[in-house]
């Protein structure tokens, strides 16, 4: 599914560069879970845009799907992002002025899909996340947990091989985060790939496995038993 | 994507922030009722020139024998000028649809008598048709009468200054007096006019144009003077006389004088008077541009979360471009048509509070004013779009 080869990604801050990804080399399987983890600056959230397709390398191969995508242009990479991925994020990511259904239903705009069609495929998805009684609510109106469950509707609204979610239950209470965890190991359970940041290291023993990241490199790779109670995660000094 | 999703998307954008919405609607919405008010008032001005000239008789065409050279070169041909006849006159009113009325005019000058008082005055011999084309008035009795041109009743006209001369306190209606060493009785007498535009008809005895040419001894008419029936048909029956009488000559030897030019002038200032203070007006449309601009800048950098998370869900650089200049079109269009409206309201207003004044927004100032609202919030438009285009994913997600 996934397939890194000698992955660098270089940002230039005025005369300084600074190495997001140092030469990170990695493979993950179709339908794999793996949690990324370490300290802030590690490398873990340039990576998953990397893998998302809204971050390009500065160096190295990435291939999805058997793919090769490093070197797309952003129309191209916009299309692999359409039809591939699907993203959830910390702070959820709703757009405000729409109801949780016009919410689910933004991927599917872009995607050119038929309105009756759009409004049956997001009506459809909000019910698989339990949310469909609330699909006419607007985000402000939805407590944090059912937020991330409209959240994880869209992002699989596309029906995308790949789900990348960026500490998905960092700003929730533990309930309404196992909530969405059981929500992901379900989608999971279903074939689909799935990829965590965190620094939770309850969320991350959910994983197959967990790679724990420090400056830019993965500094090592752990089964979920190995990993630690501490914050930063397992190899993480924070 | 399409268009109706797009705009519905776009729509729902605008609605965020009605009052900053609002403001910026207003100042479009100024900009095009000031357009539509101003234009409506310069047409209305010009409107009401066009009337008054229309009341002295801007439809009229005068025929004057003899070609005027404007070419500034000496014509070496036409060394004779063909006389301008009756016959020509009636061939015009057989063969020129457009020509509505025509009458003939001769001039001259001789004594007018009743018993001891005399007087030299004009003499216009003329037809039944003059009191229309000249849009002149009886105080008493009657026009010369209508029918057969070469008939030349012993009859005469009074202007209103030569009765009260002539006549002081008595009725001249049915007196008899003597013009040149002929008799004719008078049937009417003219209201007074004062000076219009060439002679003060106040001061001529008029008789039928048959016994004018007979008094004068002329074979050639003084010219014929044409009532158009409309306005707009003016140029084509200038252009048929013109090939009327250059056939009947054998070449283009007469003169067609309009009103024309004068009411052209004016109108020609009017308008581009009227295009002079729309122009300033339209200034205010390229104001409210620049506050669409601006409210679409502000609206990019507190959404730059949102684009970068639509880049996210897989909308491409030009979705969210297109996304941001519908909606800066729809803002203009929405302010544009509120602006038409005020604008329509007030010239309402102004025409019930100045009914003589008949001011009407042209077309083509309604038609411009949408036109460059539109055209003034996409082209402001694209500025803000392209920012928002140009947003680097991440980064723009980084913001939320």
């Amino acid at each position: 599914m996934i397939r890194l080869e000698r992955v660098s990604r270089v940002f230039r801050v005025g005369e300084t560069e600074v190495r997001a990804l140092d030469d990170v080399s990695e493979h993950i399987a179709e339908g794999e879970h793996v949690a990324l983890m370490g300290p802030s600056g590690s490398g873990k959230s340039t990576l998953l845009n990397v893998l998302g397709c809204l971050d390009r390398p500065s160096a190295g191969s990435y291939a999805l799907s058997g793919r090769e995508v490093a070197a797309l242009d952003d129309a191209e990479l916009t299309l692999v992002r359409r039809r591939m991925v699907g993203f959830v994020f910390q702070s959820f990511h709703l757009v405000p002025r729409l109801s949780a259904v016009d919410n689910v239903e933004l991927p599917l705009l872009f995607a050119g899909v038929e309105r009756a069609e759009r409004r049956a495929r997001a009506a459809a998805e909000l019910a698989a996340v339990g949310m469909q009684p609330r699909m006419d609510h607007r985000p402000d109106q939805l407590s944090g947990g059912e937020r991330q469950r409209v959240a994880i509707a869209r992002a699989m609204v596309t029906r995308p091989r790949l789900l990348l979610a960026d500490e998905p239950t960092g700003n929730l209470d533990s309930a309404s985060g196992r909530q969405v965890l059981d929500l992901l190991d379900r989608l999971h359970d279903e074939g689909l790939t799935l990829v965590v940041v965190t620094h939770d290291p309850g969320v991350a023993r959910r994983a197959g496995r967990v790679l724990s990241m420090r400056d830019g490199r993965i500094a090592r790779r752990l089964r979920p038993d190995e990993v630690g109670p501490g914050l930063g995660g397992a190899g993480g000094g924070a | 994507m399409s268009l109706a999703d797009l705009l519905r998307f776009a729509l729902g954008a605008i609605g965020g922030h009605r009052v900053r919405t609002g403001l910026t609607l207003l100042g479009m919405a100024i900009g095009v009722a000031a357009v539509v008010l101003l234009a409506a008032l310069g047409e209305g001005a010009r409107r009401y020139v066009m009337q008054q000239f229309e009341s002295l008789g801007s439809n009229m065409l005068a025929v004057v024998p003899g070609k005027t050279e404007t070419t500034g070169i000496a014509a070496f041909s036409s060394a004779t000028t063909r006389d301008l006849t009756l016959a020509d006159v009636e061939a015009i009113r057989r063969r020129i649809p457009e020509a509505a009325l025509v009458a003939p005019i001769s001039m001259g000058s001789e004594t007018v008598s009743y018993q001891e008082r005399r007087r030299q005055v004009g003499i216009v011999g003329s037809t039944h048709e003059f009191l229309a084309v000249r849009r002149l008035r009886l105080a008493q009795g009657e026009f010369l009468p209508p029918g057969d041109l070469r008939r030349g009743a012993s009859v005469a006209v009074l202007g209103a200054a030569v009765a009260t001369e002539l006549f002081g306190a008595e009725d001249p209606v049915g007196r008899v007096v003597r013009i040149g060493d002929v008799r004719a009785r008078v049937i009417g007498v003219l209201a007074s006019e004062g000076t219009q535009i060439g002679m003060n008809l106040d001061e001529v005895v008029l008789v039928p144009v048959a016994r004018a040419m007979r008094l004068f001894n002329r074979s050639s008419l003084f010219r014929v003077i044409i009532d158009v029936r409309a306005y707009a048909d003016l140029g084509a029956a200038k252009r048929r006389v013109i090939e009327l009488l250059a056939e009947r000559h054998g070449e283009e030897d007469v003169t067609v004088i309009t009103q024309d030019a004068v009411v052209a002038a004016f109108t020609k200032i009017l308008r581009t008077l009227t295009l002079a203070i729309a122009a300033i007006a339209g200034v205010s449309l390229a104001v409210a541009g620049i506050g669409i601009m601006n409210v679409m800048l502000v609206s990019v950098t507190e959404r730059t979360p949102e684009v970068g998370l639509l880049r996210a869900l897989g909308a491409g650089r030009g979705q969210i471009a297109r996304a941001f200049l519908a909606e800066a079109a729809l803002l203009s269009l929405a302010g544009a048509c509120l602006g038409l409206a005020l604008g329509l309201v007030g010239v309402a207003a102004l025409v019930t509070a100045f009914p003589a004044l008949p001011a009407r927004p042209p077309a083509w100032a309604i038609a411009s004013s949408l036109g460059l609202a539109l055209a003034v919030g996409v082209g402001f438009g694209i500025a803000p779009a392209r920012r928002a285009a140009r947003l680097d994913p991440v980064a723009a997600l980084g913001r939320g």
